[in-house]
């Protein structure tokens, strides 16, 4: 009886020292890659859908990004577009079709086989007119329907009605949707799927079983086993959290906070430099709006435009508000965005003399250190702006005290989201507003309705009938000439001379170009921040936790 | 009067003396910008700092003091009264009244008013002087800020209603609203002053959230509210305690106030 | 010599079931009206066709309209109002704009947290209040009384947002911060009560006659004081429910207020006026509840 127990007990003991030496070998730092853990990070808002295909709100975007497989993926690194699902693909001569053959052997995260009849289901409602989704607007290029041609179950051609810009590049943003699968929306071919939504507070993605993509040793993707996004709203409780290391990253954090933690913790700030984003102001130029006559002449001077434009300094705001971490916008493009950047232009220098002397060329003088218009009207307006937009309300209280030394008295007026949007896109009464625009492209061709006068983004008078200036007519003739040409160097000619355009005339006061700002725990390893949306987690299939740091928390 | 009394005196004097003394103490004023020094720590220009665009904090503390500390318990007084006319009248003339004004009163207190503001606010034009919408601001929190207190009143004028002296009042043929006046008012006073004491952190607080709305004390003028609204941003008050010297001030002058009234409170 | 007050109990059950049912009818009544105006005030506020989406430049013209008509069968805010009444009778509250997600279950899994929060924070700040109060009383020292005053004046000064930033950086629990916002109200009005209980003159006679403390407390003090507190609990609670939105959203907690916080933003006229109903009805029941209260013990004439 003693030895049987003496063996049961050395059995017993090397297998537990077995089990010891494989916990110790997988903890231990240096091992084989770590795998598994759960990343955690914050959404700043509610996703409004899981709908892939009607997704436009920045929560929404990053759940697609995660859980989404596209046929063609614009790394966010390179900036160059890669195969995803699809293999190859070929773009035909007039711009109108592409043909893709697809990836064989995929199956969706439900089990399903993935062929190119979920592609064609998924364009087809992509491009049903009664969606109204931006992914879908954006291939609006003309009237007519879309056909899709089904050549094998891996081959698809997609026809368009007319020729679309930059057609393979917006692939990146459809993620393709099952066909037949009866879980629908929650069938995905991404890295993730959702797994718990809790509506208000957090949402659980877990790692997709059925995820087709194998890193260069034939492991399978993603690394990760789950990603939690809590939902917060609050930076400040952001920050808290993550320098509690209850969070893993940050995707856009703000420059007060960069600083700080650059300063503890230099490691986990990362500065990409400038972004694509721009913030910029402009003036009421609608010909109804409920403003008075004078101010609207004002307005709609380009000496008088120009002219606050000299008066605000840039070289300050980057200084002041971003704490450095920003450049002097010189257009609609970011110095950031290479290709598309008009090189030859510069940002408008601060030069307040030669400010006051374009007014008074229009016919204002100064007296007792106040501004007055050739009518004797004091030259007062008022610029509105989101509330809750720290780095916002403050270029609107700089610039306040910038032309208050040309004598303008400028009345800041912070309101809420919905109010604001009311005032400058269906009621007009506004006078002058400070926005910020959100590049998630680098195709100008995103933003032909801004500068199409018949459209309804084209901020200080949208929706014109007619052209009302000439140079509004001129940039529509040029916006119009760069989407139907297939020819990129032909495209980048047309938009320079918007953009020369746009630097003369000055519809867009531009400011600045925020840097893309982000924080990552030393937690996470194979994080590479970039300046493209989602700067800090485009590679979230092949992010890892490292082990130990995590254990000791 | 004792100490803590002399002193609660001679805090407020100060601060008033301060305050109206602005132009000279800190004469770069509340809205100059020194760009070079965003956010900076107290030096010998600069007593508290600056605030994130190189606004000198102390002369924003003077200058606010001004503003709030006239116009706050303006705007407390406001709705101490509101809230004694509907509450203390409608307790002391009892049945129907009663009822209707606990009604309204609950109503009130549920409706949501941040709607209400947001329609003010488009109504305003926008090219108001930043006087005027102080003066818009603080009127607008006292015409809301008296549900609560209302309630408590109805009751207590209620219980007055029957009360001996009040009794005896009327039968020696004082009447209605100078029974009301004269005796009635008086035994509220409690309440009343409770109202009054706790109205006016609560609306200088509130000024700074109406700023969300574009209501509140416009840009550059300072008050206590954006200013209090600062710590908000802060982290650690162990790296910049000077921020905490706004809240300090307001606390202290709040106490010394109190002190120097607080036997008004109980007596009859 | 003062006659001294008895306190019985008033009214046999059948004249109470009448009053009850009659304050049960008010109050319907009044909720039914605070749902109605709380609509009216949503839908007449500018912004409410307003979409954050509209800026978005990839959308197309018709996409844009589309977006402005999404509103449209909320503009009639009657028809709206009668048709959610009729569908909250048999359960469905409606689907709320933000969130996606029908309002009832919403609610029913968020009212616990709320009240948990609400609750302990609010029986926490009246126990915070009345101990500092009562002590003040009894103690009658002049430094405990700047003490109390700077204490509470020291939490009313204060932010809310910034108190429950502090007890997410400190891992306190929500209520604690919702106890520190509401304790200075309590305390100052009941302090101020009691105070002026105690400054009467009977008092000072039953003290002459050598009755205890706690006697005084319970026979002379109270019942002066004592309606006047239960008046300022009713109130209390309304003015918690309003301090859980800061707290809720900063702190995380997935509670009512957190969601009125998000209905307010994005301007969700069902959810708004979901909780204005639900916010109307605990505020009357928690006053009426006082008033039925105060009735009840009010003493009789001798």
């Amino acid at each position: 009886m003693f030895s049987t127990d003496r063996r049961v007990f050395s059995r017993f003991l090397s297998c537990a020292t077995r089990c010891f030496a494989f916990f110790f070998l997988a903890l231990a730092p240096g091992s084989a890659l770590a795998q598994g853990g759960e990343l955690r990070f914050c959404l700043r808002s509610e996703p409004k859908t899981f709908d892939p295909l009607l997704v436009d709100d920045d929560a929404s975007l990053s759940v697609r990004y995660l859980t989404g497989g596209v046929l063609v993926r614009a790394n966010r690194k390179t900036q160059d577009l890669e195969p995803e699902l699809a293999e190859s693909w070929k773009l035909s001569k007039d711009g109108k079709q592409i043909t893709f053959k697809l990836r064989t052997g995929v199956t969706f995260s439900d089990g399903s086989r993935f062929s190119s009849e979920d592609v064609a289901f998924t364009m087809q409602r992509l491009m049903d007119p009664a969606l109204h989704s931006s992914t879908g607007d954006a291939f609006r290029s003309g009237s007519g329907t879309v056909s899709t041609k089904i050549l094998a179950p891996d081959q698809i051609a997609i026809i368009f009605p007319s020729p679309v810009a930059g057609l393979d590049r917006l692939f990146d943003q459809v993620a393709i949707m099952s066909a037949h699968s009866p879980k629908k929306e929650a069938a995905v071919l991404g890295p993730f799927m959702v797994a718990e939504y809790k509506a208000g507070s957090s949402l659980l993605l877990r790692r997709n079983p059925n995820y087709w993509k194998k890193d260069s040793q034939g492991r399978r993707l993603p690394y990760l086993d789950s990603i939690r996004l809590d939902i917060q709203s609050n930076r400040d409780v952001e920050m808290l959290r993550f320098k509690r290391g209850e969070l893993d990253l940050i995707n856009v954090i703000d420059s007060d906070y960069f600083d700080r933690l650059a300063s503890s913790s230099p490691g986990m700030a990362h500065d990409a430099g400038a972004s694509l984003d721009s913030d910029f102001m402009w003036f009421n130029q609608v010909a109804n709006a409920p403003i008075p006559e004078y101010k609207r002449a004002w307005f709609r001077s380009t000496n008088f435009r120009r002219a606050i434009s000299q008066a605000i300094n840039r070289d300050d705001l980057a200084r002041v508000v971003f704490n450095g971490h920003a450049q002097p916008a010189v257009g609609p493009v970011s110095s950031a965005n290479k290709f598309w950047f008009n090189s030859k232009l510069k940002a408008e220098p601060y030069r307040a003399d030669e400010a006051l002397k374009r007014l008074e060329a229009d016919g204002f003088h100064q007296q007792n250190g106040s501004l007055f218009d050739k009518s004797g009207n004091p030259v007062e307006f008022s610029i509105v702006t989101n509330a809750g937009g720290k780095p916002r309300e403050r270029m609107a209280v700089m610039i306040q005290e910038d032309l208050r030394k040309l004598g303008i008295r400028v009345n800041v007026v912070t309101l809420d989201f919905p109010s604001l949007i009311e005032r400058i896109s269906q009621k007009f009464n506004y006078e002058a507003a400070i926005l910020g625009f959100r590049n998630v492209d680098l195709d100008p061709n995103g933003q032909m309705n801004i500068w199409l006068s018949s459209a309804e983004d084209h901020a200080w008078n949208p929706k014109q009938k007619s052209p009302e200036t000439a140079w509004e007519a001129e940039i529509d003739r040029l916006m119009r000439a760069q989407a139907s040409s297939a020819d990129p160097k032909k495209r980048k000619e047309s938009f320079d001379r918007v953009q020369e355009i746009v630097a003369e005339q000055t519809p867009f006061i531009y400011l600045v170009n925020p840097n893309s700002l982000s924080a990552v725990s030393a937690a996470v390893a194979g994080a590479s921040p970039v300046i493209l949306s989602p700067q800090t987690f485009w590679n979230a299939e092949r992010l890892t936790l490292n082990a130990t740091t995590r254990a000791s928390r | 009067m004792n100490a803590a009394r002399k002193l609660a005196c001679l805090v407020v004097l100060s601060v008033c003396a301060l305050s109206l003394a602005a132009n000279w103490l800190a004469p770069s004023g509340y809205s100059k910008q020194f760009r070079d020094a965003p956010g900076a720590p107290p030096s010998r220009e600069h007593l508290l700092g600056t605030d994130e665009v190189g606004r000198d904090r102390f002369a924003r503390v003077l200058y606010g003091t001004r503003i709030s500390l006239l116009l706050a318990p303006a705007a407390a007084l406001i709705s101490t009264v509101l809230a004694a006319l509907v509450g203390g009248l409608a307790g002391y003339l009892g049945g129907v009244w009663l009822r209707l004004a606990r009604g309204f009163t609950d109503l009130f207190l549920s409706l949501p008013w941040l709607f209400l503001l947001i329609t003010v606010r488009a109504l305003m034009p926008l090219n108001v002087s930043p006087i005027v919408s102080v003066l818009i601001t603080f009127l607008i929190l006292g015409l809301l800020g008296w549900a609560a207190s209302a309630r408590v009143l109805s009751t207590s004028a209620d219980a007055l209603r029957n009360s001996d002296f009040v009794l005896q009042a009327r039968a020696s043929g004082l009447h209605g609203l100078r029974l009301f006046l004269i005796h009635v008012v008086p035994n509220l006073k409690p309440v009343l002053y409770a109202q009054f004491w706790i109205s006016i952190p609560v609306f200088i607080l509130a000024e700074a959230n109406l700023g969300i709305l574009g209501l509140g004390v416009a840009e550059p003028l300072p008050s206590w509210g954006s200013l209090l609204r600062e710590l908000e941003g802060l982290i650690s008050f162990r790296e910049e305690p000077w921020r905490l010297v706004p809240v300090l001030l307001l606390i202290v002058v709040m106490t010394s106030f109190q002190l120097l009234l607080s036997n008004e409170e109980v007596t009859a | 010599m003062l006659p001294s007050k008895a306190i019985v109990w008033q009214s046999p059950l059948a004249r109470v079931a009448g009053k009850v049912a009659r304050r049960l009818a008010t109050i319907a009544a009044l909720v039914l009206l605070g749902g109605l105006l709380s609509a009216t005030m949503v839908r007449l506020a500018p912004g409410f066709d307003a979409d954050e989406r509209e800026l978005d430049p990839s959308l197309s013209a018709e996409s844009v309209q589309a977006l402005r008509q999404a509103r449209a069968g909320e503009h009639n805010i009657v028809g709206f109002y009668v048709a959610y009444l009729r569908g909250a009778m048999r359960g469905d509250l409606g689907i709320s704009h933000a969130l996606g997600q029908p309002v009832q279950s919403l609610l029913r899994e968020r009212w616990p947290v709320t009240l948990r929060v609400a609750g302990i924070g609010l029986l926490l700040a009246w126990l915070m209040a009345s101990t500092l109060a009562l002590t003040a009383c009894l103690w009658q020292r002049q430094a405990y009384e700047i003490f109390g005053i700077t204490v509470s004046g020291a939490f009313l000064c204060i932010p809310a947002a910034v108190l429950a930033l502090l007890s997410v950086i400190l891992e306190a629990p929500g209520y604690l911060a919702i106890a520190l916002i509401v304790f200075p109200k309590i305390y100052r009005y009941s302090r101020n009560l009691l105070a002026k209980a105690y400054s009467l003159p009977h008092i000072t006679a039953a003290r002459a006659r050598g009755l205890g403390e706690e006697r005084i407390l319970a026979w002379h003090v109270l019942p002066v004081a004592g309606p006047q507190m239960i008046a300022l609990a009713g109130i209390t609670v309304s003015i918690a429910l309003g301090a859980t939105i800061p707290v809720e959203a900063l702190c995380g907690l997935p509670g009512i207020g957190q969601l009125a916080w998000q209905a307010a933003l994005s301007r969700d006229l069902p959810l708004l006026v979901n909780l204005t109903v639900l916010v109307t009805l605990v505020t009357l029941l928690a006053n009426s509840g006082a008033d039925v209260m105060i009735h009840m013990l009010r003493p009789r004439e001798a």
